[in-house]
């Protein structure tokens, strides 16, 4: 039971790269439609399966530096980092029960 | 990068969303074939101009349409768009998705109500049609309107899996931001193809309009202003056939159309604008469709081949595709709807001696 918070550029490493919980960054910007549909699905996540996993959020539009290290060239994009590397990249809007099951491992 | 092809195997449901037993009817005997296993009047299936139109129409006519909007998809085509232009009413132009914000307020203000989940699968055969939603709850109804529009299509090519979201989009309002002072690419010859070149141009060092005619088939304002535009340079008679790039999209090999020959065209982005693909997957087997998979109607009705089925919108139209074609065949279909339930409320009357 947790929310989903913002990461910025300044605290991206040490609450992304160095959580040792595993968590998921959801890339988005306020002109992203499909951003806008699968915010409520992240938050929906965070709430249920949040003692298991960190549920972030990065605006890609006030963010860009981590965005282009991370080679994001797509919205919405969420990425799993669990020890500091990317595990799962998804790109696109997707259903509840479709991200369920990608995450599945880590819940 | 959004995929409209994405109709979700699971999906959430808010259950706050769900109607009420409410009967429908007014007339006793009405009422009691309404209220035998919540059987609705009407529920349609996909939202977008069409949908809400009919939603509009068919709340109004006090039908309780239930809509199914979409998990992801709600809203439609027009979500991932910018300024609509053409749409009557709105001289300055409106955003898209503002447009599509507005048509699903004035259903809900008539009492349509919203369901934001997908529609799995349906039993359209029946007297008593049969919708299930992404957790296995069925909904029943009299009447059903088609309205699931279409997604987008893709080149084919086995490469653009490998750049889907490293360089290959299908959405410039989403992915545009990303390619600040790149050199990019659209696909396409159409109004869609034009208005993502040029809309692509805020960002873009510069814009090559991939095409494989000599001419674009746009309307006449968006050629003219992809013609002025000094970013944007056509690529006539070239056909996309490959794309390389180590981490995302370097170059695309274009193949002249006429000769045959090829050359690499270096670019970091290439947004796919080559048209759409019907969502009638579910209907296979139920619903009649033409070899493209678009819905086949009556004349100039919505009826499909099943009674009590309507189709509108993108899902039946592959000649006009507009918001505003769609939205009039959404008031069409719901108009079709009403008329055939007021034709079995008559049925289920006893008769007059």
């Amino acid at each position: 039971m947790s929310d989903v918070t913002e990461v910025t550029d300044a605290d991206f490493v040490d609450r992304v790269v160095m959580n040792p919980k595993p968590t998921l960054v959801d890339y988005w910007a306020d002109w992203c439609a499909p951003c806008k549909q699968i915010s409520p699905i992240i938050d929906e996540l965070a709430r249920e399966h949040g003692d298991r996993m960190d549920f972030v959020k990065l605006d890609t539009n006030t963010n860009p530096r981590t965005a282009t290290e991370q080679g994001i060239l797509a919205l919405p994009t969420l990425q799993v980092f669990v020890g500091g590397r990317v595990v799962k990249s998804i790109q696109g809007a997707r259903s509840k029960g479709a991200l369920l099951k990608v995450l599945d491992e880590y819940l | 990068m959004s995929d409209l092809n994405l109709t979700g195997a699971l999906g959430a449901l808010n259950l706050n969303n769900l109607p009420t037993d409410e009967p429908a009817g007014s007339e006793e005997s009405w009422q009691e074939l309404m209220d035998d296993e919540q059987i609705r009047d009407v529920i349609i299936v996909g939202s977008g101009p069409a949908g809400y139109t009919a939603a509009i129409y068919a709340a109004r006519a006090e039908l309780k349409p239930l809509v199914f909007e979409g998990a992801i998809t709600a809203g439609g085509a027009l979500m991932n768009t910018t300024e609509v232009e053409n749409y009557p009413g709105f001289p300055e132009a409106v955003m898209g998705p503002d447009l599509m914000a507005n048509m699903r307020a004035q259903a809900e203000r008539f009492g349509a109500q919203l369901v934001s989940d997908d529609i799995v699968k349906v039993d359209l055969t029946g007297d008593v049609k049969v919708v299930t939603d992404t957790e296995g709850n069925t909904y029943r109804a009299h009447a059903v309107i088609l309205a699931t529009g279409s997604g987008y299509r893709r080149l084919g090519i086995p490469e653009e899996d490998v750049y889907s979201g490293r360089g290959v989009s299908w959405c410039a309002t989403c992915d545009g931001f990303f390619f600040r002072d790149k050199d990019i690419a659209v696909v396409g010859g159409g109004d869609s193809a034009a208005e993502e070149a040029t809309f692509l141009t805020r960002f873009a060092k510069s814009v090559t309009l991939v095409h494989r005619r000599d001419a674009l088939r746009a309307s006449k304002i968006m050629a003219a202003r992809v013609e002025r535009d000094p970013k944007i340079v056509p690529a006539w008679n070239s056909q996309i056939v490959g794309m390389s790039g180590e981490k995302s999209l370097e170059s695309l090999t274009l193949r002249d159309t006429r000769t045959g020959e090829t050359r690499e065209l270096p670019v970091q982005g290439l947004f796919e604008a080559i048209g759409h693909i019907p969502r009638s997957e579910l209907l296979v087997g139920q619903v009649h469709l033409d070899e493209n998979g678009y819905v086949l109607v009556e004349g100039d009705s919505t009826r499909t081949n099943l009674r009590g089925v309507f189709a509108c919108g993108d899902l039946v139209d592959h000649t006009y595709r507009q918001a505003v074609t769609a939205a009039g065949s959404g008031c069409r279909a719901a108009l079709d709807a009403e008329r055939f339930l007021a034709d079995l409320h008559d049925e289920a009357q006893p008769p007059v001696i």
